[in-house]
């Protein structure tokens, strides 16, 4: 069931996402932007971990799923150490994503070349 | 001319082929579905083999993802897979991972400073800031509003 | 003077557009008029380490291969006039540092073709020169790493967006010989809508195309067999018929255009059609100068269309300029 679920919601979210760059016909990275802080502000509401109870994975693979582990690091982070806190949290708690992707980045840099036309 | 850019702007809506927006949202439907249910299969792996705590094998399995995107990128699939996947690819952390190993890649002939590492951030910088900004917003004001 | 009607200079002496020399890419090599280019180049990267290099190597080669097939030595070349999409033009500029030839380089973003043609037939009208050679080349790569994303940055082209050819053609203009001769050349002025979209280079052209085209044929009178415009692909291309259609004055049976002409728009997947400095270049000199040759037609308006974009531009608001060269050529 969890895998039906996370299949559903994933793709809802994703159809959602499509709209939005069919429509505006912006760079993509107007639509990473908008995803991550949506998600930051509905998981601070808690909208997220009821999206996320639902659909598994179809919550936390989206990059609003991103955002809301920024939420939940800096709420967590700021009850238990104040001000530092809610500057370190999303940080602290992202940073095994972030960190992945810039280094298997430069490693792919390393390895590869750049292809040419598509 | 007897346009001016009012009247022209008119032309061109009519004139522009529109995007295939249903069959999009199909695909991205369709790809975006896969690659969260992927997510969820390598995180019950990591629980179910390991015994990782269901918060970690999340964690474990977006890293997952990201190695498998920037595997893809660097063989230049990625491109070829998101052309027809549309959001379905871009929207998961695909997405994101996708944004950071690009310009890396495409920027190596200009040196690996001032090339990969000063662009790696080119598309993903955007991503971060407003992130980390927004998740500051939201710890200060769970500090106000306990 | 040799100017006629409001823009155009009437060329009175005879430059002969002596012969062409074109290299194109891999997909341009699979559209339909393929077998009309000199050489194919299959690899992105022929053999060079980047995609920059590979555009210049595609100049320089094609000017080369232009001189050595007519035994034309470098004393022999008054002057080069050449041009590509590259900041500082420097695929023209690094080719023309191995050619050693006298250099004027060009920018008129894809309308660098027609262009440097037109002001190649002034220098050889005006007795300044008597061969000229022009050169233009664009890539697909490296136009789309300085104008777009990073080529494995994934995502969709929208429909309205066109694909850069790549490719090069040198043209060998001459006082002396046979051929079809350029006899008017009408500089276009930027014309600007304010299509602010870069992913409609098509629509944001289309008036400056109509502009010089309807300036040339007013100024010139002549009853062209053939005219193409340079890269205006389908969007474009219907909207310069529609205000053709408008002032009664059809031009439906006779128009063509370069981005459509050079790919298969339906199997090749290049949405609206091909575009860049190459476009116009590779079209020109592998199939309309050999339909001049053959006398399939004998009176071609070829008329370059430039989008004379810049991201940075683009970012602040602007919209796109556009502009059109003509060059009348006659068998």
């Amino acid at each position: 069931m969890n895998y039906v679920m996370s299949f559903v919601v994933g793709g809802i979210i994703c159809v959602l996402g499509q709209i939005v760059i069919d429509t505006f016909k912006k760079n993509n990275a107007y639509l990473l932007v908008l995803l991550v802080v949506t998600g930051t502000f509905l998981g601070y509401f808690g909208i997220y971990d009821k999206i996320i109870e639902i659909g598994h994975s179809g919550a936390t693979v989206p990059l609003l799923g991103f955002g809301h582990a920024l939420a939940e690091g800096a709420v967590e982070e700021a009850a238990a150490k104040g001000f530092m806190g809610a500057l370190s949290g999303g940080v602290k708690k992202t940073a095994p994503g972030v960190a992945a992707a810039l280094i298997f980045g430069y490693i792919v840099s390393i390895v590869f070349n750049p292809k040419g036309n598509k | 001319m007897k346009y001016d850019k009012n009247s022209y702007k008119q032309v061109v809506n009519e004139y522009t082929p529109k995007n295939k927006m249903l069959r999009n949202c199909v695909y991205a439907f369709i790809f975006g579905g896969a690659i969260c249910l992927l997510g969820e299969v390598i995180k019950n792996i990591f629980m179910n083999n390991f015994g990782t705590p269901e918060q970690d094998a999340s964690t474990i399995s977006s890293v997952v993802l990201i190695a498998i995107t920037a595997l893809l990128t660097g063989l230049g699939w990625f491109d070829k897979l998101s052309k027809i996947a549309g959001a379905g690819t871009a929207v998961p952390i695909t997405g994101f991972a996708n944004a950071v190993v690009s310009p890396a890649l495409e920027f190596k002939r200009e040196g690996f400073i001032l090339g990969t590492a000063s662009n790696i951030f080119k598309l993903a910088g955007p991503v971060l800031l407003f992130g980390y900004f927004a998740s500051f917003i939201v710890g200060i004001l769970s500090l106000m509003f306990k | 003077m040799k100017k006629i009607g409001n823009q155009t200079f009437q060329i009175k002496d005879d430059v002969f557009v002596r012969d062409t020399f074109t290299i194109a890419g891999k997909k341009e090599g699979e559209g339909p008029i393929g077998n009309c280019f000199d050489i194919i180049v299959d690899d992105d990267l022929w053999g060079e380490d980047s995609w920059e290099k590979c555009e210049l190597k595609f100049q320089k080669e094609a000017a080369k291969s232009l001189m050595q097939k007519n035994n034309l030595m470098e004393k022999d070349i008054d002057l080069l006039i050449a041009g590509d999409l590259l900041n500082q033009i420097t695929s023209s500029s690094f080719a023309a540092r191995d050619l050693q030839l006298p250099y004027i380089g060009v920018y008129g973003a894809c309308s660098t073709m027609a262009l440097s043609m037109g002001l190649g037939a002034l220098m050889i009208d005006g007795g300044f020169a008597s061969n000229v050679i022009c050169v233009t080349s664009s890539h697909f790569c490296s136009a789309e790493r300085q104008y777009r994303l990073p080529l494995e940055m994934g995502g969709q082209r929208h429909m309205s967006a066109q694909w850069t050819v790549t490719g090069s053609s040198a043209v060998w203009l001459s006082n002396g010989g046979f051929g079809p001769k350029i006899k008017n050349v009408t500089f276009g002025k930027i014309t600007d809508l304010g299509v602010k979209d870069a992913n409609n280079m098509g629509a944001a052209m289309a008036p400056a195309a109509y502009d010089s085209l309807s300036q040339h044929i007013a100024d010139t009178k002549i009853k062209y067999d053939l005219i193409v415009t340079g890269d205006l692909g389908t969007v474009g291309k219907s909207i310069v018929n529609k205000m053709f259609n408008e002032e009664n004055n059809s031009i439906e049976d006779i128009y063509d255009d370069c981005g459509t002409i050079i790919f298969d728009l339906e199997k090749q997947d290049v949405h609206a059609g091909g575009s860049g400095c190459g476009c116009s270049a590779t079209v020109f000199g592998g199939f309309l100068y050999k339909k001049l040759l053959n006398k399939e037609i004998n009176k071609l308006l070829f008329t370059s269309t430039g989008a004379l974009h810049s991201p940075t531009a683009t970012l602040q608001g602007e919209s796109i300029p556009g502009i059109a060269h003509c060059v009348g050529i006659e068998m």
